[in-house]
């Protein structure tokens, strides 16, 4: 019997498969096809202390291998997600990672106080590194003196463990990495998605609204794959990795790469089911491959 | 219930200038329930490209198991499903979304369609004249050559055609059409471009209205947001094109 579980900081996971936040929503929708208890855990919607209506439309373009994302943390907001998001998904036996977002420190602490407290939740995601909104976001997660405090200051707040989430639009995310260990943070979730843009052929005009947009999917696996590879030479903790997996051999990278557990984002746009799929072909894939339990895989590339 | 299904292609033709009807054959047919709703189809077993192609439904024949699909190829994705001959199978995500309410008219209606709009306005006809509800269809495309399925809708009611060139029907846009024939229906639909759809809104305050919006996706089944709009009811209201709709009553979606 090929041993799928994994124990992280807060997260006694049955398998390592989870969706990412932001391609996942809070879960209903997915819902309908598939019993969300198959999943290691669910990583929620972005949550701010209040409602957010995202930016304009266009948010989305298709691009090689990939597409762009604008669509600014549209999400209902810290009352609602725990007065009805939250409470719904308790009907199922998975693990929930808060997603916690804001525009100055004093909003993430808000959010990641109360949404920490909801039973069902057992880690946060700070979200530092979203591209897509004008304050906050991605401006914490380039500056490892910002990034280590405001790591710090939820750390303060947290009744469960923090996973931080890093960008990948820096020079040395490694630098990142360390600040935000030195800031006291549980765990690291990476990559977010890369800044891109994309042009109407005909008019020369940005096809995203918000004119810039966060490159995801397969395209951007080699990058995320790197930046696995390299935080893990330089810190013990516990990393959540995702950046372009569609199947169990992107799975298998990313753990090879020092990943603890992957989260898949995009592909659940392409096929709703990839995760459960993911989650049944892993234990042949990790047989084959001479393994018995996915703790004894990961970061076998460092090690050869 | 939305089914993922592989189904298989029945038939596949060009019926006007880049224009194809395609015909797939499968069990989630069953699951359709009301016209106006749409698939979500992928196009290629690779990632490139990556994302589902949003298709609206033509036709449904329960019997059969088969539905119909009417869309324009244009882009990568749709020139790639233009090539799917008979046999093949397609991954169709569906049937998604909310349509037309069918029993919202009583006696008459106008069914108002533009360009590649006009597909999910024939399975609406046909289940209008079933329960005994007179249809006038209002179509518009850019030319002669982009016409299709005329007879088809003159078989079920007055039809009439727009052409932008002129090229056939009368020149210009649905809305000089309408602004020649009675108000005497009860219930429009329409489907079609956001500024027809807008200016049949205008047209008609005072009647009881459907219109069927487009809006970039990304998921099909509302996780995503990436195609939602905001709403008349009030400045923090929102509306996800794909799952709330993509029909909507006039008057609630602002674009």
């Amino acid at each position: 019997m090929t041993n799928l579980t994994v124990n992280l900081p807060g997260l006694n996971l049955k398998n390592p498969i989870m969706p990412a936040s932001g391609c996942f929503g809070f879960g209903k929708e997915y819902a309908q096809l598939y019993d969300l208890s198959q999943l290691g855990a669910i990583m929620i919607k972005a949550t701010t202390a209040e409602t957010r209506l995202g930016n304009p439309t266009p948010r989305v373009a298709e691009t090689s291998s990939g597409m762009l994302n604008a669509i600014g943390l549209q999400n209902p907001g810290l009352e609602k997600v725990m007065a009805s998001e939250l409470p719904w998904l308790e009907q199922y036996d998975t693990s929930i990672i808060a997603n916690v977002a804001g525009s100055q420190t004093e909003d993430y602490v808000e959010v990641a106080r109360a949404i920490s407290s909801a039973p069902n939740v057992h880690a946060l995601e700070l979200n530092i590194s979203c591209p897509n909104v004008k304050q906050g976001g991605i401006t914490f997660g380039t500056d490892p003196n910002i990034a280590r405090a405001l790591t710090r200051a939820v750390k303060d707040v947290s009744s469960v463990p923090v996973y931080v989430k890093l960008s990948p639009n820096v020079t040395d995310i490694v630098q990142l990495a360390k600040a935000v260990e030195e800031g006291g943070a549980d765990g690291i979730t990476m990559i977010n998605t890369l800044l891109g843009m994309r042009l109407d052929e005909k008019t020369g005009r940005p096809v995203i609204a918000n004119i810039t947009g966060g490159l995801s999917g397969p395209a951007i696996k080699p990058v995320a794959l790197r930046m696995v590879y390299e935080v893990r030479k330089h810190t013990d903790l516990p990393i959540i990795g995702m950046g372009g997996i569609t199947d169990v051999t992107d799975v298998i990278d990313f753990l090879s790469a020092g990943a603890n557990a992957v989260a898949v984002g995009t592909a659940n746009f392409v096929n709703p089911f990839v995760c459960p799929e993911i989650i049944a072909a892993l234990p042949e894939k990790l047989h084959d491959l001479g393994y018995e339990s996915v703790e004894e895989l990961v970061g076998r590339s460092h090690r050869l | 219930m939305i089914r993922q299904e592989k189904m298989v292609v029945v038939s596949q033709q060009q019926i006007a200038r880049n224009i194809f009807e395609l015909i797939v054959k499968g069990d989630l047919v069953q699951d359709m329930q009301e016209p106006g709703q749409f698939v979500h189809i992928r196009v290629a077993d690779s990632f490139e490209p990556l994302l589902r192609r949003p298709i609206s439904i033509a036709e449904i024949n329960r019997e059969e198991s088969q539905f119909t699909m009417i869309y324009r190829s244009e882009g990568r994705g749709t020139s790639l499903l233009a090539e799917k001959a008979v046999g093949a199978t397609i991954d169709v995500l569906g049937p998604l979304g909310h349509g037309f309410d069918v029993d919202a008219a009583k006696a008459k209606a106008y069914l108002i369609g533009g360009g590649i709009g006009v597909p999910p306005l024939y399975q609406l006809a046909k289940e209008l004249n079933a329960k005994g509800v007179e249809t006038v269809h209002i179509l518009g495309f850019e030319s002669k050559e982009a016409v299709f399925y005329e007879e088809k809708f003159k078989a079920l009611g007055e039809t009439h055609i727009a052409t932008v060139d002129g090229s056939h029907g009368t020149q210009g846009f649905v809305t000089h059409i309408l602004n020649e024939l009675p108000k005497d229906f009860d219930t429009y639909y329409s489907c079609g471009p956001t500024a027809m759809l807008e200016a049949v809104q205008w047209a008609y305050p005072e009647k009881q209205g459907f219109l069927s919006y487009e809006q970039r996706m990304g998921c099909g089944i509302g996780a995503c947001f990436a195609c939602v709009c905001r709403t008349t009811k009030s400045e923090t209201d929102y509306i996800k094109v794909c799952s709330d709709g993509p029909v909507f009553p006039a008057g609630v979606v602002i674009v």
